[in-house]
């Protein structure tokens, strides 16, 4: 890896284009007033084409994604994805549409979203799919604007609790307050599934619903969710389930039949498309037939959300074929849980037994703390691991262990992949025991070691200038 | 081991109060501010601003995690400790030193609710 840490405004020189423009014909619009115009330059960076294709491509190069190598942060599904997916993608007869097009010119777009809609509805035992939502948690808020607008058309106005369990995934409880909703937390017991009796006592006519993951943040399939999904109802609550740890249930077991009234699927979560660093996402809402009216009959975002990635999903679910699907979670849940046995004597397994796609460790057995040396953190194992050329698993969430490192490896890596990196996850336990510091210095390789997350929150620096 | 101050008041979800002058000083207890790590902002309420207890007045936000605030009293916030806008860590180096705000209790009463440093200390464990 080349080493390269340039901003493209430190490559800037005065009066540099990579264009030509015709002068500027036109005044600026005298509608805009004085106060919202600009006053100082705008200062962008002036450098050449080839400045920004070297800039762009060097920082490229110091990038990981699932194309070089295993990438196990749980909760984040990063699978391979296939490129025939980015193939059809491609193809001329979608990349050459517009939105505004007339519908006897896009016939082929809305196959895809009617196919799309009667898949998903297969796959998850739902009734009808809105694809507006660019993203999980996009589509976290839709559908409690669907369960919102559910309570209301029934004049049904003093709901305004939303229950979510203490391991919930952290834009559960956001998605709800940004709805105006209020979040009431509901306990986990000690082998990491909802507790039953405590949700009893919170269950009234205030409540508007109730927002899980099944397999819920731990891996941990939810044994009682058909007692939790008859309570909520038999209250006149709705059943919210969060998509994002769709993977290991695909063709096995479906959020429809365990009682859930809407969901969100991550659609570049499970079915793989590029993502990560925020983007770019698709959260379609699914919703029982009960609800069909309350989805959104106005656009909640633009233009149908993102078509591309639904595109790539579709190539995807079609690849697969309905048997092939079921693989995906028999995989998953397969490598998992390989992973977590052959671990387990050097990490802290705090609940026993058969995972699904993903189980959280709560650290290192024996950290190497001897007299006045300082043991081995969760964050020291996974900046180790950046020198072994695997990324990081998901560290310090679920927050209900301290030491919390989370691996979700995926069915898409071979098991001579899975045994490299169970074979370095012991010899960094083992380092441990030797002398914690190889641990606390790591990495030793990457181009940038340790930043101060706590100095860039406290006086975050948001401007090149600034830095100056 | 969190350090736990004789003479204070705790709650359940880790604030501490001190009365001085029939004021309430309320902070976080040092427990609180290590599960958090490090703080990086203290969201405080406005003087005059009306707290209940049992009900959020303001959130600590740390690199790893938000949580809610707690008021263990009810009454009028009469001063919020400004320090912390500029300076949060404040609240890692001397949870007890650091008060967050002081209210002027409408039902000094609340007070017997709270629990005491040893019951306190069984409520986190140690």
């Amino acid at each position: 890896m080349k080493y390269y840490d340039k901003l493209v405004f430190e490559l800037s020189q005065k009066g540099r284009v990579g264009y030509s423009l015709p002068a500027n014909r036109f005044p600026a619009a005298p509608e805009l007033p004085v106060e919202l115009r600009r006053e100082a330059s705008l200062d962008l960076p002036e450098v050449s084409e080839a400045d920004v294709v070297r800039h762009y491509t060097n920082l490229s190069q110091m990038n990981f994604g699932v194309d070089t190598g295993f990438y196990p942060l749980g909760s984040c599904t990063m699978k391979y994805n296939p490129k025939i997916n980015e193939e059809v993608a491609a193809l001329p007869g979608f990349t050459g549409l517009h939105p505004l097009m007339h519908a006897g010119l896009t016939k082929g777009a809305l196959k895809v979203y009617q196919d799309m809609n009667n898949f998903l509805a297969a796959i998850t035992g739902l009734y009808a799919f809105t694809f507006d939502p660019c993203a999980g948690a996009h589509g976290e808020l839709t559908g409690l604007m669907v369960m919102r607008q559910y309570h209301m058309m029934r004049g049904d106005l003093k709901r305004t609790k939303v229950i979510v369990p203490d391991s919930a995934h952290g834009t559960n409880p956001a998605s709800a307050a940004v709805c105006g909703l209020e979040i009431v937390e509901v306990k986990s017991l000690e082998n990491g599934r909802v507790d039953v009796e405590a949700l009893k006592p919170l269950l009234d006519d205030t409540v508007a619903g109730m927002m899980m993951t099944n397999p819920n943040t731990l891996g941990l399939f939810e044994t009682q969710i058909k007692e939790i999904t008859e309570l909520v109802h038999g209250i006149g609550g709705l059943m919210y389930y969060d998509g994002a740890n769709m993977n290991p249930l695909m063709g096995v077991v479906r959020p429809g039949d365990m009682g859930f009234d809407i969901m969100h699927l991550n659609l570049h979560k499970t079915f793989s498309t590029p993502h990560g660093g925020g983007g770019p996402g698709s959260g379609p809402v699914g919703v029982a037939e009960h609800l069909v009216d309350c989805l959104p009959e106005l656009r909640v975002s633009g233009f149908h959300g993102n078509f591309g990635v639904i595109l790539r999903a579709y190539a995807y679910i079609l690849m697969l074929g309905k048997q092939n699907l079921k693989k995906v979670g028999q995989y998953s849940v397969l490598s998992a849980n390989y992973i977590k046995e052959c671990l387990k004597d050097a990490y802290k397994l705090p609940i026993e037994g058969v995972c699904k796609h993903e189980f959280v460790f709560d650290g290192l057995i024996n950290d190497g703390a001897h007299d006045d040396v300082h043991g081995a953190t969760t964050l020291d194992v996974a900046k180790r691991l950046l020198d072994f050329g695997f990324h990081a698993p998901t560290i310090y969430f679920p927050l209900l262990f301290h030491q919390a490192l989370m691996i979700e490896p995926t069915e898409t890596e071979s098991k001579e992949t899975i045994d490299a990196f169970i074979d370095v996850m012991h010899k960094i336990a083992a380092e441990a025991v030797e002398d914690p510091r190889i641990l606390q210095e790591a990495p030793h390789g990457a181009p940038i070691g340790r930043p101060d997350e706590t100095a860039a929150a406290r006086n975050p620096i948001l401007k090149f200038k600034d830095a100056q | 081991m969190s350090k736990i101050v004789e003479g204070l008041k705790y709650s359940e979800s880790h604030e501490w109060v001190k009365v001085e002058d029939g004021v309430a000083l309320v902070g976080v207890s040092d427990f609180a501010q290590k599960e958090m790590g490090d703080i990086t902002y203290v969201d405080m309420p406005d003087v005059d601003d009306e707290v209940t207890a049992g009900e959020e007045f303001g959130a600590l936000e740390s690199v790893k995690a938000a949580s809610d605030l707690i008021s263990p009293v009810s009454g009028k916030v009469v001063a919020v400790n400004e320090e912390l806008d500029e300076a949060p860590e404040k609240v890692n180096e001397d949870a007890y030193a650091n008060w967050i705000i002081k209210v002027e209790m409408s039902d000094p009463s609340e007070l017997d609710d709270l629990m005491d440093a040893e019951a306190y200390k069984a409520h986190i464990g140690e």
